[in-house]
């Protein structure tokens, strides 16, 4: 209770760099320490090669600071090849004196003979000599496992790296190793480089988990200053290298809008005190057939109807499908998409994992910046994910939407056709402003529909259930089912009056 | 019967610099015959040499012919060993 003041806040005696890593910056919570060493420690094919060179690439595109690749592993011609996938042009950045290699990878012709005492100054001479060349501000040595598989002198290897990246703090350089782990929640690299180089740890892992991969990044330890702490998944794309999502720190805010946008269908927005809030996220749930692709189609055309820019993730159907059920309804999804009002994107949810999914899906709705947005179905997703990685999912899309002020519609698909609620439901229930219940009511020898506004968050609604019929013009909502109970439960009860 | 030439990489004036050197020194006059033709290159003065060579560890000897080019790193105690690791059958008396 006495500890003084600079014992509790030590964040403000270590600056940091960003890094420019997407994502990476806020959960370190400003970058890596300045002028300081960082290990990135992972197992194979965790991906530490591409944070190491990502971490140069973004200091030269984004921060205007060069770097030195220091390779113990691959060999030069291969880093570069293998980047250029990311669109990092090394080669440019080398003839324009941004970025220097240092080749130390082992010799074709096998270890080589030792006779007496040695020590890495071969080493440090060349990486300072690169350094001072391109007037470095980043250096990042990959990895230092294959250091120690090609010469024994562990003890002497240990005191050289201490040697050496002393050396290049005191050159006001930040520096980030790779190191390799054998096993994923274990030792943090076999040959304990973290506890003489290390003023910092960060983990990556690629954990095999309800039979997909995910990655995730953990920042261990990071000396003297404040960190997120915790896993954060993590995905690679073409476009930006790593790409963190940063969980803790997405801000789901509550609808604060008082700017009603139309639902599509007029008695739908009158249930709901006037249409839905614009940067309110809806979920819509009902069995199969009960017309939730309907709903979205009408959606999307309301929003055309009103000049808005509409945009669809389809999982489900195929495009072909859905504009032909459009036009079915009446609605020209073909003039809406050629007026670029519309964007319909169609993905099979298996085609990639989760974390892909958001990137794309966030990379698409900064480009085409729609007004409103919808995903038909949740559920399709949720079925090629863990529980917990389709949460983060629908927590960092709506994020996403509710930054923008975009409307979302989400559905998702109840397994019984009648009553009953979806995994999906009650997983995310919690994180939309509001919920539509689509059910199959059977009375008297028939099937009909019903629907209810279920929550609608900083609104009234009418809290009846309604009945509703879908015809050539789409959804006609009706009048309150009275004389019925029981039509959530699935287990309708008729009241005779 | 091609020249022998001997290249040592040595990181400073330090100890473990001038170590290498004088046993190298005596390789040459006891092993070589005073046929070998030996430079030094301090890679702090020249480090574009030691990226060339892509030396790690010094001191590190370079037999650079007749090849097949061969290595041998640490301080050259041992004038036996650095023999067979640069390939030479040895000729002490």
């Amino acid at each position: 209770m006495t500890r003084s003041a600079s014992q509790n806040s030590p964040s403000v005696t270590v600056p940091k760099i960003l890094t420019g890593i997407s994502g990476f910056d806020s959960i370190s919570e400003g970058g890596l320490p300045r002028e300081r060493a960082t290990l990135v420690a992972g197992t194979a094919g965790s991906a530490k090669t591409v944070f190491a060179v990502n971490y140069l690439a973004a200091g030269i595109t984004q921060a205007g600071e060069n770097g030195v690749f220091v390779t113990f592993e691959d060999s030069v011609p291969d880093v570069r090849r293998n980047m250029q996938g990311f669109g990092w042009d090394i080669a440019q950045w080398e003839n324009e004196g941004k970025w220097a290699f240092v080749d130390a990878a082992p010799d074709a012709d096998g270890p080589m003979a030792v006779v007496g005492d040695y020590d890495l100054g071969g080493l440090l001479a060349r990486i300072q000599h690169a350094v001072k060349r391109v007037n470095a501000k980043r250096v990042s040595l990959d990895s230092l496992n294959a250091l120690f598989v090609q010469f024994k002198e562990h003890a002497m290897l240990r005191a050289e790296l201490f040697r050496i990246t002393a050396v290049l703090k005191k050159m006001g350089l930040t520096v980030v190793f790779t190191g390799e782990r054998t096993e994923e929640y274990g030792d943090v690299t076999r040959y304990g480089i973290e506890e003489f180089v290390a003023d910092n740890v960060v983990i990556l892992r690629n954990i095999l988990g309800e039979e997909r991969r995910r990655r995730t990044v953990e920042i261990l330890k990071m000396r003297g200053t404040s960190h997120q702490r915790g896993e954060f998944p993590f995905t690679i794309t073409s476009r930006e290298g790593i790409v963190v999502i940063p969980l803790s720190q997405i801000e789901l805010t509550q609808s604060s809008s008082t700017v009603r946008v139309t639902s599509g269908v007029k008695e739908l927005d009158k249930m709901c005190g006037g249409g839905f809030f614009r940067d309110s996220v809806i979920l819509a749930s009902g069995a199969s057939g009960t017309g939730k692709t309907l709903l979205v189609t009408q959606f999307m055309s309301g929003g055309y109807k009103a000049k808005e820019r509409s945009l669809l993730f389809a999982f489900e159907e195929s495009k072909d499908q859905l504009f032909r059920n459009a036009a079915a309804w009446g609605m020209d999804f073909e003039a809406m998409e050629k007026k670029e009002r519309l964007m319909v994107v169609n993905r099979y949810p298996h085609s990639m994992a989760m974390e892909d999914h958001l990137v794309e899906m966030t990379q698409i709705i900064a480009d085409f910046k729609p007004n409103r947005v919808a995903v038909d179905s949740l559920s399709a997703l949720e079925r090629v994910s863990s529980l917990r990685g389709f949460r983060e999912f629908v927590i960092a899309l709506t994020s996403t939407l509710k930054k923008r002020e975009t409307a979302g519609l989400f559905t998702s698909t109840s397994p019984s056709l009648l009553g009953g609620t979806s995994v999906t439901e009650k997983h995310i229930s919690t994180i939309t402003d509001s919920i539509i219940l689509l059910r199959y009511v059977e009375a008297f020898g028939s099937m009909r529909r019903a629907l209810v506004v279920l929550k609608m968050r900083g609104s009234h609604h009418d809290a009846d259930i309604r009945e509703y019929t879908i015809d050539g013009e789409g959804m006609h909502i009706g009048q309150p089912l009275r004389e019925v109970s029981g039509v959530l439960s699935g287990h309708t009860i008729f009241h005779d009056e | 019967m091609d020249a022998l030439h001997l290249t040592l990489y040595v990181a400073g004036d330090t100890p473990r610099s001038r170590q290498a050197m004088a046993n190298l020194e005596r390789i040459c006059a006891e092993h070589l015959g005073g046929r070998a033709q030996c430079a030094t290159i301090d890679v702090l003065d020249s480090p574009e040499l030691a990226d060339a060579e892509r030396i790690l560890t010094t001191p590190t000897l370079v037999r650079e012919s007749p090849s097949p080019r061969r290595r041998v790193t640490g301080d050259l105690s041992d004038a036996q060993r650095v023999m067979t690791a640069l390939g030479f059958t040895t000729t002490a008396q």
